[in-house]
This record gives structure tokens, sequence and C-alpha cells, in this order.
């Protein structure tokens, strides 16, 4: 769809930036760098989930053909090792114990991929293998073994400080609470109760971790890595190796997805580290089988109660989230606090007790995954609000409706109140279902919606140079992972300064030239950036009234601005030649910049709220238990859209790993190993899982604080779509699942287990009910 | 051992180990990043380059084994004065891709598919194409873009996205 068009360039979809070079082979990646001396590194792992190392000993790995040196935790001298933006829990490599099994224990460097890989086994360490903890119910017992036994301080983070990690398992624990909880339950008319299971999830982004270091001889750590978050690496490396931060540089080209998984640091220390060692360029290039073991989602049981009055109305939430956290906090801490936040969903609710705890086990850390904590609790949230409109009689939509917040009510005491028309969303997802018209037998359909604090802490800065002949740079920190940041800063320097977009530039993430931005994740590139850009602009306009004034000796008042100059008398003069007028220079620009916190339009927290609105229509086969997707409808209530078709593509990139999750992936444990950690045994969806119909809908009500009232998308779409399932599995056949994945063996069983009793058991559908022959994906 | 191939139309030779994969010679060897390397288990297509025509999972195919044979990479693909090929151009049009890292395989297969039926089906597209993987799109896109490509080569008249500005 396109906009109102009120826009040049904006509001437009517009081919991306990155168009030809990613078509062509030609885009450059962190794992694509090579750099003149490089040397290789490859990582020795743990076999166990929690041991003493007593002793390593790499003395013949050393003397293997082509080796250069062995890096261990025994040989990290004045480096501090410890890091992590909320706890610096986390050793760069193992340092006297393990934590899990794959924890990265030794690092051989060489001269090649190979010669590293052969020394790996010439590696001689000895372990005192200790219990493990490997889930939440052992990690909290009473006298349980502690995973780290050892305090932590807190890490560049704001709020995170206290980490009593030597007396216990608890990572972190957030409590929300407001009004009265216990006498709400106490006078309700209906409650529904339950206990719910999203899993542990591997991300996949498709290019795993990678990092190339230089730590020169002049003391300068110059780091290329496939990092969402360089500024953040940045500031972790500058405390690792005690350097100010001129001294670090990160720069981070094309990177091949990240969904959350490449926030913040990750193997850089380690990489940077090794350069230390052997004074040369190192590249560790992980394989996708190590990055199974370096990050995955907090896997969340959720204990969850909703109370209704007589008349249909929330009146009360209750839930006990346990999170698991794995070995190292990571940015769980800041999952478990959107967790707790987010829980609460669109609804108005005046009675809410919320607990949220992160535990430490020894399994692979946990950390961010799209939509920070929202698709773990959206699941048992939703499925409860149509278990409870079932229980009390009424359509789930219309329950739905009725206890919406509407734009402009706060869901939260002290947060910004809801800047979206969440009612709107439903019910254009709902026509869109409707249109199917009557429902096949086995098909069910549902709709779910989602609220996320969105945006992270607004610290976002940005510059823009003006050049003399017409072209424009606009110099971001944001981090290009696919989502289309470039292509849409640039449309939005082009619309401000009045130029085609052909003459806009954008110079990426490089730590030594680009602005400060906190991070590229929550959804906030398009808000923050964006509009950090859009100011940019405007101050760069500024400066060339200011010039146009001494040029023309009259006062602003006396002249029109106009996009992409001014106007006086019949004179006109663009913003180019007022440039170069003013230095009677050719080659010169000039500096717009902005510096964006929270103060302002973004004093009030979160910067928007992002709304996730998700329809799906299933089709269940009964003997197999597989699910497949008939119609999927997402909706995204961004305000504008700066690039619609790229908006559309998050939106269904988002649902896809949504309804991934909700019936196919599942990190799997037996015991202290990760059973399925390879891509032969993790299912993620692919090309024929593609649904039937698709609809992907765009609500632009400019409402939010971005660039022409923009908000952030792409991890709304995810949360809702473990529920959407789960509900229309119960309307297509009477059977509640509260786990997921939905995987057929999970269907099948609930199947044979449960004596069908809701609105799908045993209708006969009365339609013809031929399967429709066209599909049509709009 | 050195060995000779065709590689986007030129005779080529390199000098490999004998565990050398394709994959790492065309990168390493050849400097034809496009090439990209994930699961390396035939499960992602990411690394799909064309072997007399046919699409191979270059990460588990020994380098060797190409010795004679007539190879394209992404790289090969553009005609001799840079124009995109059909296939790149719908991808660019379609907004097919995110972050890009599938797209070389993926535009290969395509490839592969429309050379042997430039009037494939949906759903022969989508059977086709089910052994490349791609994380961000959720593959509506490139549906769209390899139909696109289709009728392009079919001779029909290009249609643009919806919205999409001329």
């Amino acid at each position: 769809m396109s906009g109102p068009n009120e826009f040049a360039v904006v509001n437009h979809s517009v081919p991306r930036a990155d168009g030809v070079a990613k078509v062509t082979g030609s885009a450059v990646y962190t794992s694509d760098i090579t750099v003149e001396r490089m040397a290789w590194a490859k990582l020795l792992r743990s076999p166990f989930a929690h041991a003493k190392i007593l002793s390593i000993d790499a003395s013949e790995a050393r003397r293997q053909p082509g080796v250069i040196d062995v890096l261990t935790g025994d040989d990290l001298g004045s480096i501090h090792p410890y890091y992590g933006h909320a706890v610096k829990d986390h050793p760069l490599l193992a340092i006297g114990k393990v934590r899990y099994v794959g924890e990265p224990v030794a690092a051989v460097i060489a001269e090649n991929e190979w010669s590293a890989q052969e020394a790996l086994e010439k590696i001689k360490v000895e372990y005192e293998e200790l219990p493990a903890v490997l889930d939440v119910d052992s990690a909290l017992a009473p006298n349980a073994t502690l995973v780290h036994g050892m305090d932590y301080i807190g890490g560049a983070f704001r709020g995170f400080d206290d980490f009593p990690g030597g007396k216990e398992n608890i990572c972190q624990s957030v409590h929300v609470e407001w009004g009265d909880v216990d006498a709400a339950f106490a006078a309700a008319a209906h409650v529904a109760e339950g206990e719910f299971y999203f899993p542990m999830i591997y991300a996949y982004a498709m290019e795993p971790y990678v990092a190339v270091a230089d730590y020169d001889a002049k003391g300068q750590l110059t780091v290329h890595s496939s990092a969402q978050h360089p500024f953040m690496v940045r500031h972790d490396l500058a405390e690792v190796f005690d350097l100010p931060l001129n001294s670090v540089r990160v720069i981070v080209p094309f990177v091949g997805g990240g969904y959350g998984s490449k926030s913040y640091t990750k193997i850089e220390p380690l990489t940077a580290a090794c350069s230390w060692k052997v004074s040369r360029p190192v590249k560790l290039q992980l394989s996708v089988e190590e990055a199974f073991l370096t990050t995955r989602s907090d896997d969340a049981r959720v204990r969850i109660r909703t109370a209704v009055d007589s008349e249909g109305k929330l009146t009360a939430k209750q839930a006990l989230i346990h999170l698991n956290t794995g070995a190292y906090a990571e940015n769980s801490p800041m999952v478990c606090r959107k967790a707790a936040n987010r829980i609460v969903g669109p609804y108005r609710f005046p009675n809410v007790r919320i607990d949220c705890v992160a535990i430490y086990t020894n399994t692979v850390p946990a950390s961010s995954y799209r939509g920070l904590g929202a698709a773990q609790i959206t699941f048992p949230v939703e499925s409860q609000m149509d278990e409870l409109a079932h229980k009390i009689g009424c359509d789930p939509q219309e329950f739905r409706l009725r206890n919406l917040a509407r734009s402009g009510e706060s869901i939260h005491p002290g947060l910004r109140p809801i800047d979206a028309d969440v009612p709107g969303d439903i019910r254009l997802a709902d026509e869109v279902l409707r249109s199917n018209g009557a429902l096949e037998p086995k098909h069910g359909r549902s709709v779910c919606c989602s609220a996320s604090d969105a945006g992270a802490h607004p610290v976002t800065l940005a510059m823009v140079q003006v050049h003399g002949d017409g072209s424009v740079s606009v110099l971001s920190g944001s981090t290009e992972i696919g989502q289309g940041s470039h292509t849409v800063l640039m449309q939005i320097a082009a619309e401000e300064m009045g130029v085609p977009l052909e003459k806009v530039r954008l110079v990426g993430s490089d730590t030594a030239v680009t602005l400060f931005e906190r991070s590229t994740g929550a959804s906030r590139t398009t808000t923050l950036m964006g509009r950090a850009v859009l100011e940019a602009c405007h101050e760069a306009i500024a400066q060339c009234k200011k010039m146009a004034e001494e040029l023309l000796g009259v006062p602003a008042s006396e002249f029109v601005g106009e996009r992409g100059g001014i106007r006086h008398g019949n004179d006109r003069l663009t913003w180019p030649e007022i440039i170069e007028r003013y230095f009677q220079m050719e080659g010169c620009s000039i500096i717009g910049r902005s510096y964006l916190r929270r103060a302002g339009p973004l004093k009030s927290v979160p910067i928007f709220w992002e709304i996730g609105v998700v329809g799906v229509e299933i089709a269940l086969d009964e003997e197999t238990g597989k699910i497949s997707l008939d119609t999927l409808v997402t909706v995204g209530d961004v305000g504008l859209a700066i690039n619609p078709a790229m908006t559309e593509s998050q939106d269904l990139g988002a649902a896809t790993m949504g309804f991934g999750v909700g019936l196919f992936e599942e990190l799997i444990y037996d015991g202290q190993q990760l059973m399925n950690g390879t891509m032969l045994e993790y299912r993620v969806p692919r090309f024929s899982d593609l649904a039937r119909r698709i609809e992907l809908k765009l609500v632009q009500n400019r409402d939010g604080v971005g660039p022409y009232g923009a908000k952030g998308g792409g991890e709304g779409s995810l949360n809702p779509l473990g529920a959407c399932l789960a509900n229309a599995l119960y309307q297509a056949t009477g059977v509640r699942v509260r786990r997921l994945p939905l995987t057929p063996e999970r269907v099948w069983k609930a199947l044979q287990e449960k004596t069908p009793q809701g609105p799908g058991a045993g209708t006969k559908s009365s339609a013809n009910t031929n399967t429709p022959a066209a599909r049509t994906r709009a | 051992m050195k060995i000779a191939f065709e590689l986007n139309g030129k005779v080529t030779g390199v000098d490999i180990e004998p565990r050398e994969t394709l994959a790492e010679v065309l990168r390493s060897r050849c400097g034809l990043t496009g090439v990209k390397i994930s699961c390396e288990a035939q499960v992602c297509g990411s690394c799909t380059v064309l072997v007399e025509g046919l699409p191979v999972s270059a990460c588990t195919y020994l380098a060797y084994e190409i010795r004679d044979k007539r190879v394209i990479t992404i790289e090969g693909l553009a005609d001799a004065k840079g124009r995109l090929h059909p296939l790149q151009q719908a991808f660019i049009d379609q907004f097919a891709f995110q972050c890009g890292f599938c797209t070389p395989g993926m535009i290969l297969a395509a490839k592969s598919l429309l050379d042997e039926n430039a009037s494939a089906s949906e759903e022969e597209i989508i059977a086709y194409m089910s052994g490349n993987l791609c994380r961000c799109t959720g593959y509506l896109a490139i549906l769209r873009a390899i139909q696109q490509a289709s009728a392009e080569l079919r001779g029909e008249p290009k249609t643009s996205r919806d919205g999409a500005k001329p």
C-alpha cells in the first residue's frame, strides 16, 4: 500500500539502498573480512555443564605446525576478563570453572583455520565435575548448587547493580504491583488460572557470530564485528582492556541477521584478547553449531491467573514468571524487566501483581531474542484471555475489545499512555479472517495482540553532512541488520534536505566516525535515529539560513524557506548553493547534528508502545496432529511507514519467526547436553510453510514520537503468534495446549488425551468444504 | 593439487588441498565472498552455487570434484555490461531480502529452476525452493520475485510491486 503521499520520498516504497550490493554478492559482511597478517582462532569448549578446571596443558598444542599461541584463562594477565553490560559475570574464557557444556575454555591461534582446529585436541584439560543445576526448579531448591558462587558488579547498564550470585542462583527479580490484587480475586466473578511454558529458542541468524580484532602496537584496538550494538561493545572492550574510548574502534559492516541474538557483547573481548596475545590481527568465525552454544532465548514458565467481574471486565492479574537464564546474565536482566512489564498487555487492569525471576542454570546463556520477553509472556496472556472469554460465554474478540485500552489511556502507572489504536487493529485483523467465510471443519481462527514498552533508553546522536555539490551524507551508528534502516534514514534525509534520494549516502556503524547510538534493537531505529536524522537536517538548514542572512544582507524573516532551500523575491537559493557561496569554495560541507536524550518529547517512557496484532486461521490434520497455516494477517500500527514495503516485510518476517516458535522451534536439553544444536535437527520455517493467504496491513495514524509520527515495528508480529495458534487449535478441537511449540506429536497426544469439550468439538460444517483453489497473498 | 574449471565463464586454475570444500576455495582462493556459509550441513542453501547448471551446496562439495566443470556463482550472474539478471532485479523490485545472507544462494537456486522451467507454477516454486532457508522475509517476497522474473523471462510485461514508485 502507499500512504497519503504528501511526502516526496518518505512513505514511499523506494528500493532498498543495499539492493544491488546484496543481489550481486558484493555486500561485505564481517565473515568476508580479512586483513593483512591475520591469524585465525578456534575454540576448545567444555564437555561438562559444571566443573572445576584443575589444569590446562597447552604445551603440545603450542608446538603444532602453524600454531602461533594458545590462550587460556590462566594467560589473561592485565586484562579485566569479566564483562557484561548488565552484570559483569561473563569471563571472556572460562576461569577456574566451566558453567555450561560448550563454554569456551581455550583458544588456539594459528596461521590458518585448519591448524587451529587440529591443535584443539592437543590441549589437555583436567576437570573435576561438580553437580549441575539444569532447570529452574533445581536452581531454586534449598541448598542448590550455585552456578556462580561469587558476587559481581553491575555493568554499563543503568539500574542493575546488585547481583548476589555468591548466595543464590537468582540473577534478577522484578516485582510490579498496583491496586489490591487479593481483594480483586476474592471478589471476582470468574477466574482463569494456568501454567504455560514457552520454549528455548535459537534465533538462527544465518551469519554466525564473527569478529576480526587487531590490538596494534600503539594500543589501538580495532574490531570488525557482527554486533548489533557497536557502542555497547566498545564500552565493554574499553573496560576489559582498560583503554580510553578513543582507542577502541568497532566497525560493523552488513550483518547477516540478528533478531536480538547479536545484541550486546559476544565474542569480541575473546577475539581481541587473542590479538593481544599474539600481537597480530585475529579472526574468530564461529560455526552455526557454535552459535547454538553462544546465545539462546530465555525459556519461560509462567503461572498466571486473571479475574473478571460479572460484566466481563478485567479486574486483576497475577503472574509468576520463571526465566531460565542459563549460565550468564547477558541481557536476561532486561528480558526479566520487560517480561514483567509486558505481561499486562494492552488492557485496563486496576489490580496487578507480577513477579519475574531470571534464574541462572548450567545451560547455554540466554539473552535478547526478538520481542525481548514479549513472546514468552504473550503466549500465556492471550491464551488465558481466550480461556476466560469462553468461560464467561463471550466472543474472544468482543471480550478483548471490551477491555483494551484506547489511545491515550494508561495501562501502566507512570508509563507513557497507549499511543496506538489497538481495538481498531484487532477489528482490521478480524475482518480479514471473517472474509474467509464460514469456518471449515478442523479449522480454527484467532486474533491476538500484545503491547511492548519499546525503544529502549533514548540516547541517540546523529550527524548529517550537507555538501556544496548538493549531495548529503548521513552518519549513523544504527546497524543495518537487514531491517532496512539505512534506506529509511536516507529517505528521511532526502525528504528534509529536498534532494533526490540518489544524492544521499549513509556512512554506517563505525565508532570512530559515527556518533553514539545506544543500540540497534527494541524496534527503536526509525523512531529514534530517524528523529535524530530529521533534527540533524533541521539543524543544518538553520545554519544555512544564517549563512543566507549574511549573504543576502536581510533577516531570515524576509525570505521564505521551502523544501531544498529558500526563496527571496524572485531568487531561489538551494542549501548547497548557500554553502558554496558562503565559503566561496567548492567541495565544502557543513554538519548538522542532533543529540537525543531522555528529555522533552522523549521524557516519557517507553518511547512508544509497540503493538502486535496478528490473526491466523489454521488447518489441522487430526491424524498426524500437523497444523498448517491457512491464513496469516499482520497489522502494523506504525504511525507512519517510512517505507511501506519494508515495514510489511518486517511484519511478515516477525510473524514467520512467531509461527516457527509456535509450531516447531525448541532447543531440547537431555541432561547436560543440548540435543538438537544443529540445523539438521532444529526446524525453522521454510518456503513450504507459507500460508495459503497472507494479508499485511498497515495502520498509519501518525501517533508516534518518531519522524512524521512514525513508531517502530518489526517485533510486534512475533509476540501473539503462539497464542493465536493455540487459540485456533482450541477453536478447531476444543483442546487447550499450554506449551509451545505445537508440534504434531504434542497436538496429537493432546487430542488423544483430552475429551473434546470446546466449540469446535464435533462441529459439522454445513458449508461446501471444497479446498479453495487459488492462493491469495495480498 | 592443481585443478582447472570454468568459473563464471572463464577457465580458472587453482591450487587446492584435497580436503577443501568448494565454498572454501571459492571464498578464500577465488575471492568470491558472495558464496555464503551458514549451516555447513546442506540444510540452509546459503552456499548454493550452480555446477553444470544445477544447484549444489558448496559447503559440503569437495573442491577437487569441480575439475573441468562449469561453476556459476552470484558474482557471475550479471551480464558482461553489468546489467542485472532478471532475478537479481526482481529481488530488488520485490524487496525479496533483508539481511541478504541467504540471497545469493536463493537467487542461484531460483535461476536453476527457471532455466529448467521458466513457467514454474507457484506450487513448483515453493517445492523447489524449500531447500533454501531465509530467516528474515517470511518467503512471500521471494516467491513474488521469482514469479516476476519468470514472467519476464517468458516475455511478459513487468509488473511492479503495489505502491512502489515507478
